[in-house]
């Protein structure tokens, strides 16, 4: 094949799909490539052995864990998507939701002054929760109907407040709030890592908290859903879209050479096993041009914790989220556990999955995750990587390389997907504008009209 | 007063080399037309046809590749509880049929295992005008025998079809649709409903499958 396209996308993580599916709808030419023969880069789920060979090449996996290989979907990034959020935005509007199932997240969990307890999303729960004394709970529930209230064009909405000039640390003290309260509004709602939005303006908190609130009202028991047999899916559903539309797909197919213009400024195509590929543009994750990317200074560590129970103090749910605030074990940044089982088809039948996950701030990460693994209780088998995290050097507009950045340590997918957005931007020229694609019956009429 | 037995959902994936007809049959099935010098097709690489045999309907849920089977690049998602498979393959290009014997290789490793599978020879009506002449100036490369024979050692149905002339396609459709396991049996139903529970419709308001029966 020696083909020209107008992009040529490298890397089948979840952005790098996003943007080849996107890009395909608006009739862009696409080919895409992995040098892996599986979907999904590090948002891939991986089977048994496959995780077993990630993370422990030396040991066989252990024989005692049960199911078949693909009964086993141990995502490499643990993150849920918020009902209310971005990405469920963009699956929806690109029908990609017919392609993958979803299920509610059963619980979001926030650990307070050694116990663990469920997060308030709203003013009734916050009055019957287990988080606060009575005084606080009045407190919190201002709190909240403050947030819901609020409306920018109505200065009595405001109660002397102002978003843009406050900063987050006086609205909460407007209200009293408690420290620890102040720590699971932020951590647990807002779902920031640290604390240094106490002393930013408050607005990006207020929309955080209000994504949250929404989010939970969608459905009901948590903020969040995930798709049926892991996060792995979601790419792979948008390389479907991609292909659809006419992209290429080309996987197990390492790049031999990366080929630039004359006086060698720019992008201009690349050489594979299947021959040559040009395009003006490529997009890539950080691993196919390592010479253009950067340490961010950030390093993650994560833990895959194999287990056959549930969360003690969790009412045996089958799936929460459950952070613990910095504060509150006198870290900088928090720890959040993903946990699932298999309601959500990623583990057989009897089996929990626990990602344990932060940023690493000493010599020892390990250790850094231990007020976690004595939440979980005990453990089959633990898996740990750690990941660099990398973003890129220059935009891409002057050489035609657009790159992404590496997933951060963040429970969701909301600064996944304003990199999807802001890479859109760089690359169309436009901000995305998402438009319903035609349904199931609609393509089947658009296909009966056809000539 | 009853109401119709509600379609079955079946998904039907289809796989085989490019150009062997794989589109071309669906659009045969779904909307009884042909198209000559059919364009890959885009924008419609799922659709749905109900199809009624006895006192049962089913309702397909047609999986095309849409190029991605080009470089071998199918995502496992293409399989995942797929209950029927075409396995389709030219008549008319030996090689086809070889790399059918791949597919139904492939079916057997990545779908669930009673997964309902139909070897398909198409492009019949190339060959149909010199079936029993002389054997040598036919564009039939890839025999019926030997269609026959490889569905038999692998348990598959067996169809020489015509997207052209529509020759036995609604056979291919309705043949599967006899031989898949009532629903509630199969491993894919089974997977499907024990995890029906707390489901969520990002869509929003599309199940509300109960207003449809309403009878005021
Ligand atoms: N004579 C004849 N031509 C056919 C028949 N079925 C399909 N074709 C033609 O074969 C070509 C390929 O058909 P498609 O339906 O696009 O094949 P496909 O398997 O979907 O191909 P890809 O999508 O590229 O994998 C088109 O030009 C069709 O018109 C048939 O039964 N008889
Ligand atoms: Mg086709």
């Amino acid at each position: 094949m020696d083909e020209e396209y107008d992009v040529i996308v490298l890397g089948t993580g979840l952005t790098e799909c996003v943007l080849s599916g996107l890009l395909s709808v608006e009739g862009k030419k696409v080919l895409h490539i992995d040098r892996q023969n599986f979907y999904g880069g590090e948002s891939a789920s991986l089977n048994l052995s496959q995780l077993y060979s990630k993370f422990k090449p030396s040991s066989q996996k252990p024989d005692n864990l049960g199911g078949r290989d693909r009964d086993w979907c141990v995502d490499l990034i643990p993150k849920f998507l918020m009902s209310n959020g971005e990405l469920t935005n963009i699956l929806v509007h690109t029908n990609v939701t017919r392609y993958i199932e979803f299920k509610q997240i059963a619980g979001s969990y926030v650990y307070r002054s050694g116990r663990i307890a469920k997060v308030p999303s709203n003013e009734i729960e916050a009055i019957k929760s287990s988080l606060m004394g009575i005084f606080e709970k009045r407190r919190m529930k201002r709190f909240l109907e403050f947030i819901a209230k609020y409306n920018d064009d109505e200065a009595s909405t405001h109660q002397g407040l102002n978003l843009d000039s406050n900063t987050m640390n006086e609205v909460y003290n407007h209200f009293g709030l408690e420290t620890g309260t102040k720590d699971f509004i932020g951590h647990a709602m807002a779902l920031w890592s640290n604390d240094d939005y106490l002393n930013e303006v408050a607005r990006p908190t207020y929309e955080r908290i209000m994504l949250y609130v929404q989010s939970v009202a969608k459905y009901g028991k948590s903020p969040y859903i995930y798709p049926l047999y892991g996060l792995g899916e979601l790419p792979q559903g948008f390389a479907r879209l991609s292909a659809i539309y006419g992209g290429t797909y080309m996987l197990d197919t390492p790049i031999d050479e990366v080929l630039y213009s004359e006086d060698g400024s720019k992008f201009a195509g690349v050489k594979t096993k299947e021959g040559t590929a040009r395009a003006p543009i490529v997009i890539a994750d950080p691993t196919y041009f390592p010479e253009k990317v950067k340490k961010t200074g950030q390093r993650v560590i994560r833990a895959m914790c194999i287990m056959d129970h549930p969360v003690a103090n969790t009412n045996e749910l089958d799936s929460l989220q459950l952070i613990i605030p910095q504060n509150q074990i006198g870290r900088k940044s928090d720890i959040y556990i993903a946990v699932l089982s298999d309601q959500h088809m990623v583990v057989p039948k009897g089996y929990y999955l626990a990602i344990v996950s932060t940023i690493i701030e000493t010599d020892s990460p390990h250790v850094e995750l231990e007020p976690a693994f004595k939440l979980l209780g005990t453990r089959l088998d633990t898996l740990m990587g750690i990941a660099e995290l990398y973003e890129p050097v220059d935009d891409g507009t002057a050489d035609g390389i657009y790159l992404s950045k590496s997933y951060d340590p963040t429970s969701h997918f909301e600064s996944t997907t304003d990199d999807i957005k802001d890479i859109y931007f760089r690359v169309m020229g436009k901000p995305l504008v998402l438009k319903k694609r035609a349904d199931g019956e609609e393509e089947e009429e658009a296909l009966n009209g056809l000539e | 007063m009853s109401l119709p037995n509600p379609a079955t959902p079946v998904k039907l994936v289809l796989l085989g080399e490019a150009a062997v007809g794989k589109s071309s049959l669906v659009l045969r099935f779904v909307s009884n037309d042909f198209q000559e010098n059919k364009e890959p097709t885009i924008g419609a690489a799922f659709l749905t046809q109900k199809c009624t045999i006895g006192d049962r309907t089913i309702k397909y849920e047609i999986w095309d590749t849409a190029g991605q089977e080009r470089f071998a690049s199918l995502a496992p998602m293409y399989y995942r509880n797929a209950q029927a498979a075409l396995v389709v393959y030219d008549i008319t290009k030996p090689a086809s049929f070889i790399k059918a014997r791949h597919w139904v290789k492939e079916l057997h490793e990545q779908a669930s295992k009673d997964i309902t599978i139909a070897l398909v020879g198409n492009k019949y009506d190339l060959v149909e005008s010199d079936e029993g002449g002389e054997e040598e100036d036919s564009l039939r490369k890839v025999s019926i025998e030997e269609g026959k024979s490889l569905a038999a050692e692998e348990n598959l149905l067996f169809f020489e079809t015509s997207a052209k002339t529509s020759y036995n396609v609604n056979d291919v459709f309705i043949g599967i649709g006899s031989k898949i396991p009532s629903a509630s049996s199969t491993e894919a139903a089974n997977q499907q409903s024990h995890v029906s529970e707390g489901r969520v419709d990002l869509s929003g308001g599309v199940n509300n499958r109960g207003q449809d029966a309403c009878p005021c």
